[in-house]
């Protein structure tokens, strides 16, 4: 690739530049972005539902989610729109825990997340497992803000941040990987950060 | 609109022309070679390549429309970014720069959409609202459309000419534009910040008739603020389509973001 004419560019520390995927800038803050306006659900309303195909399995309330075993995790986070976030700490549910409190194994290999807006987005099942992946339902120990998806939002940090579906109200095992709201509007079907994995047909 | 079948490959365009908008905001006429046209609303990512290598991407509103042979990039000087800067201080006419697109199916707006069109835009956010405007008066002139644009001063508007002309002899189209931190200079501006009364005055332009289409694209604290008066008027959730930018000044792609969910 040929230089562009007089730009150079700002560097991070090697230990920054290391932990950016291609393409992305670190960001201080935390911006929001989203396809609609911010749905304000309570507690009373929210609930979460595992499907398997059209049938629900299990539908949680909102305490009866909180009384889950609850999981911690440190991470950074990239966004498709270039920028990525260090050290972020997010708790919640795991999806084995909420597959295990629904006394069922994964039945096919991929998934596709519904939120209350009716959002969608698919991430493969083995995504979701090993502690990569949860339902969150605090950030930096404090209630998800409703712009950041809360009261709960699926965190699956190793993809693109539009993976971590805002506003979750359920996850549905697919018997194919069916594209979900962005992937259909041209973004990458699976959207790996570190293989830039941005749009339709990236590598 | 379904995903585009082939990768978007990157493709180096000339910069045929640049205006000044405003004191901070800046136009990029980009003659693009193997351009497959776009959707009103749509944006381009920007790739700068450095000598050593080092690169640099950002996301920018189109701001023309699909009929325009140049794609326009409209830019907002942000001090403390590294991309809008070397765009303001260094880019000049001839000069090449790497993008591709266009991206984003879902902040687009085109004839068989359909109308009448309620835009809110706020600061650079009207970009995409301008291409939109623009194809619609190629395409569909009737379509009764609203504007309403909020601004913090009146140096801040963007194509201000334009949108006042297309107001005036468009008797389809209306334009409200508001400052918020200053009074407004004379009587076709308005002072201070969106509310009820500005988005019902918005509609009563549009006699009456709820909107098909409501965009709304600014920073994030707008966008929340100018939705939910939308909502309040009893707009249907999914006819709101949103587009946001954060809160940071160190962010860029500051003319609206059409994504993804983050």
């Amino acid at each position: 690739m040929l230089p562009t004419r007089g730009f150079l560019g700002r560097r991070l520390a090697p230990e920054d530049a290391a932990r950016l995927p291609p393409g992305q800038y670190k960001e201080t803050g935390f911006p929001v972005l989203s396809a609609g306006p911010t749905p304000q659900i309570s507690h009373e309303q929210w609930k979460f539902t595992l499907k398997v195909g059209p049938k629900a399995v299990k539908t949680w309330g909102w305490n009866e989610f909180n009384a889950l075993p609850q999981t911690k995790m440190h991470k950074d986070i990239h966004c498709v729109t270039k920028w990525s976030k260090f050290d972020t700490n997010w708790s919640g549910v795991t999806i084995e825990d909420i597959l295990a409190d629904a006394e069922i194994e994964p039945p096919t290999a991929y998934t596709l997340a519904h939120s209350f807006d009716g959002y969608t987005t698919n991430v493969p099942y083995k995504d979701l497992t090993g502690e990569q992946a949860m339902v969150a339902i605090s950030y930096e120990g404090a209630p998800i803000a409703p712009d950041h998806g809360g009261p709960a939002r699926l965190f699956v940090p190793h993809l693109y941040f539009w993976k971590s579906a805002k506003w979750v109200n359920g996850l549905q095992f697919t018997q194919n990987d069916e594209p979900g709201f962005w992937e259909l509007r041209g973004y990458h079907i699976y959207g790996d950060p570190w293989k830039e994995q941005r749009f339709t047909g990236d590598p | 609109m379904n995903a585009p079948p082939e990768r978007l490959l990157w493709q180096e365009a000339s910069v045929a022309r640049v205006v000044e908008e405003t004191p901070t905001v800046k136009s990029y006429f980009l003659d693009v070679p193997s351009w497959r046209g776009f959707m009103a609303g749509q944006h381009v990512d920007v790739r700068l390549t450095a000598p050593d290598g080092y690169q640099a991407q950002r996301s920018y509103s189109i701001g023309s429309a699909p009929e325009s042979p140049e794609v326009e990039l409209v830019i907002e000087k942000l001090d403390t970014g590294e991309v809008s800067p070397f765009f303001h201080d260094v880019v000049q006419v001839g000069d090449q720069i790497e993008l591709r697109g266009p991206i984003g199916g879902h902040f687009t707006w085109g004839k068989s959409d359909g109308g009448p069109l309620l835009l809110v835009g706020g600061g650079s956010g009207v970009v995409p609202m301008m291409s939109m405007l623009r194809h619609r008066a190629n395409v569909a002139p009737e379509m009764p459309a609203v504007l309403v644009y909020s601004v913090r001063h009146v140096a801040d508007i963007i194509f201000r000419d334009e949108l006042m002309e297309r107001a005036e002899k468009d008797p389809h189209l209306s334009v409200i534009i508001t400052v918020t931190r200053e009074a407004a200079p004379d009587q076709r501006l308005r002072s201070g910040r969106i509310d009820g009364a500005l988005v019902a005055d918005a509609f009563a332009r549009l006699g009456g008739v709820m909107p098909r289409h409501a965009y709304v694209c600014g920073a994030n604290a707008f966008v929340d603020v100018a939705s939910r008066l939308l909502l309040d008027m009893g707009v249907p959730f999914p006819a709101i389509k949103t587009e946001r930018y954060g809160g940071d000044p160190a962010r860029e792609g500051g003319a609206g973001q059409p994504v993804p969910e983050t």
